[in-house]
């Protein structure tokens, strides 16, 4: 599991949000920390949707979390409009918040359930006024209605008189009434019903074209994910595991982690089963975390090298597809590749093989170093 | 077994459930009938609110309050159990794993005595024989070291773990009908499929029956012999769960199935949401309660309420103009040449809602 490494990061003026070495830890106890996340770098271009993907605890929430400052990430930097968030005092943090939205995953919890429903959509702008200038009634009613909702309604009822997924609709039309850049979505269809999750999901769609947002979508139900986001970053324990375009990634997961995952999708027709092994034991503590690859506890293809030396992310073919292990899964494809470097699971150790090209990656690297600004 | 195994382990006729509210009867369960052979896996579908999960808390016995009403027939093993009090059945005869393991274990207590408990309750057991048999019930749900982990508290496990440890407790009485509600929603899916193969496997090892309610039909597709899709409080499609999937019938199912984003989609696939909302339970509409959300829906499924047909063997489901039959096709192509459906919905040339 992975790794560090920033190779994957790209260049370029489109990248609205760039995440460097990112590393949040939490006190335990006396001595202890949370690892929470570990050293996490990617970016987001800008009308992009990042899915973020992992098992409970695997730091995809924080992660989001720690980019918008809440609570400060212990190390790193996040780069958004070429300012580093993570440096900012509390004041110019605040200038920059309503670019910054986020969206949670209870939908009732999240709203106060003592005020109207116009009033929680409405407070972001009696606070910061509009940036067109003054606070505009127009402007509430125009987003409450583009989430599928009556204004006139929603000025009469507090939010345990809808249903979740309007809750989830208002959730949005809050988020963005500052007329936000980002918006970063914490889980926000995993309590609904499946009829109800997909209207939210096309709502967020539509929204992102109408508004030309970005997104960030957290979320562990795969097909959610794949369905949502351009680009999709695996996480497992507080580091990467694989990142790239969200099709490259589905249509051949490269991490075991990965495959792991999609092997466990509910669906009688799922077609990652092949390849998957079923995860065997729990996570382990992120206090404690495993040395070298964290996931090579749990990972049937686990070598020695695994347990001493972290991977690096690297390049899988060509394209915009990344994944941070030493023995990537190579699936079947048109163009044939050699199957034969993988270990088979569970085999005694083998000499480290030579699938990570040392010399292609440094060049790689080094090609990136240049390039940097 | 002492009785033979053609016999139902559980028949249900005609069950209704409903709550006394301010506005009039809350008719959560509407005129359900099924029967559960042994050892066999009942799935059981439907959105919040579809009335699933008050149809096994009320078969349970689990419903305490004043307010509900049951009506109809409940036969466990023969016996008649609607309207008695069920709670000598439970933890041997039925038992129930919720979704919830956090909020559904005491807190406040060691696992390895929430799985004793019944064990000495109902087996009467002694202090010490409970404890060999809640090791060996931690051990049979795949919990590593049991010895160590009966000692601890709920909060020092995970949640798949929190989820075997009320599986074992549903188990330690050797319960002959399992009722499983919603038993992964809160899981990861890696855990899921732990915790649905684990059930399978004690299931078929046990000879027990099952109810697996969810909703989600993937879940329930694989793991059940038979699934029944409920609506509002009634049942809209039951079938073999081989047979529901090939010869689908009733536009609900059809619309559940399609509304859930697949992993073989592109990415940005639009989705099919089902519009609008579930109807109102206290004064539901005449006719078909789905016709509202409906993309087949003609006049006559406003005014009247579609009886319930047999398809070749077991398949039943209710619905005037069922998918994948000619009068089915035919209230489609009306619809889309209409441009909505008599519901008033609008529909696309290419027969989707919009």
């Amino acid at each position: 599991m992975a790794g560090t490494g920033d190779a994957h990061l790209r260049q370029g003026d489109e990248i609205l949000l760039r995440v460097e070495d990112l590393v949040v830890e939490f006190p335990a106890g006396r001595k202890g920390r949370v690892h929470a996340v570990s050293g996490v770098s990617f970016d987001v271009a800008e009308g992009e949707t990042l899915g973020l993907v992992g098992e409970s605890g695997c730091g995809k929430s924080t992660t989001a979390r720690a980019l918008i400052q809440m609570p400060r990430p212990t190390g790193g930097s996040v780069w958004y409009n070429s300012q580093d968030l993570a440096t900012m005092s509390a004041g110019e943090m605040r200038e920059v918040r309503p670019d910054l939205q986020m969206i949670f995953q209870d939908p009732i919890s999240s709203l106060n359930p003592r005020r109207k429903v116009y009033e929680i959509v409405s407070e972001g702008l009696s606070v910061w006024g509009n940036k067109q200038g003054a606070f505009t009634e127009g402007r509430v009613d125009e987003l409450i209605e583009a989430v599928g909702l009556d204004p006139r309604v929603a000025r009469e009822k507090r939010p345990h008189e809808y249903s979740g997924g309007q809750c989830q609709r208002i959730s949005v039309a809050r988020a963005l009434v500052l007329d936000p850049r980002v918006i970063i979505c914490d889980e926000p269809v995993s309590a609904l019903d499946v009829s109800v999750q997909a209207q939210v999901l096309n709502m967020l769609e539509d929204m992102k074209e109408r508004y030309g947002l970005t997104l960030l979508f957290i979320s562990h139900d795969l097909s959610v994910v794949k369905n949502i986001s351009d680009r999709v970053m695996v996480m497992y324990l507080g580091k990467i595991c694989e990142i790239g375009d969200g099709d490259l990634i589905f249509d051949s997961p490269s991490h075991p982690y990965t495959n792991a995952l999609l092997g466990a999708v509910p669906d009688p027709d799922n077609p990652y089963t092949d390849t998957a092994e079923l995860l065997e034991g729990e996570l382990p503590s992120p206090i404690n975390p495993p040395s070298g690859c964290r996931f090579h506890t749990r990972c049937a293809y686990a070598q020695d090298v695994c347990r001493t030396d972290e991977p690096q992310i690297q390049q899988v073919s060509d394209g915009d597809h990344w994944v941070a292990c030493h023995f990537p899964v190579q699936r079947e494809t048109e163009t044939q590749v050699e199957v034969a470097e993988k270990p088979a699971p569970k085999a005694p150790a083998a000499p480290p093989a030579d699938s990570v090209d040392d010399s292609a990656f440094a060049a790689l690297k080094a090609h990136r170093e240049t390039n940097l600004r | 077994m002492s009785r033979a195994d053609s016999e139902p382990l559980l028949e249900v006729t005609d069950y209704k459930v409903g709550f006394k509210t301010e506005r009039g009867m809350a008719k959560a369960v509407d005129g359900v009938s099924f029967t559960l052979p042994r050892g066999s896996t009942l799935g059981i579908v439907g959105e919040s609110g579809s009335g699933k999960s008050v149809l096994n808390r009320s078969i349970m016995g689990l419903v305490a309050s004043r307010a509900q009403v049951e009506t109809g027939r409940v036969k466990f093993n023969g016996i008649e159990i609607a309207n008695t009090d069920r709670q000598a059945f439970w933890g041997t005869k039925m038992s129930m794993i919720f979704q919830d393991p956090m909020t559904s274990l005491n807190p406040v207590m060691r696992v390895g005595r929430q799985i004793g408990e019944p064990l000495r309750q109902h087996l009467g057991m002694s202090r010490a024989e409970a404890k060999e048999r809640a090791i060996e019930l931690m051990t049979s749900v795949g919990i590593p070291s049991p010895a160590q982990r009966i000692k601890q508290y709920p909060h020092e496990l995970s949640g798949g773990m929190r989820q075997r440890v009320m599986i074992a407790i549903a188990l330690a009485g050797e319960p002959e009908l399992l009722v499983a509600d919603e038993p992964t929603t809160a899981l990861d899916v890696t855990v899921q499929k732990f915790i649905l193969d684990l059930l399978g496997d004690l299931q078929a090892n046990r000879h027990m029956a099952m109810t697996l309610i969810t909703h989600d039909l993937g879940v329930a597709r694989g793991r059940t012999d038979e699934i029944m899709v409920m609506y509002s409080g009634r049942v809209m499609e039951q079938a073999p769960t081989d047979d529901l999937f090939s010869n689908m019938r009733h536009p609900y199912t059809a619309a559940l199935l399609d509304s859930s984003p697949k992993l073989s989609h592109a990415k940005h696939t639009r989705l099919r949401p089902i519009p609008g909302a579930p109807p109102d339970i206290v004064a539901p509409p005449p006719g078909c309660r789905f016709a509202a959300r409906c993309r087949y829906a003609q006049a006559r499924c406003l005014v009247e309420d579609p009886e319930t047909r047999i398809m070749s063997g077991n398949h039943k489901f209710a619905c005037h103009f069922p998918v994948g039959t000619d009068q089915g096709a035919e209230a489609l192509a009306n619809n889309v040449a209409t441009g909505h459906t008599a519901a008033g919905l609008k529909i696309s040339p290419e027969g989707v809602l919009v």
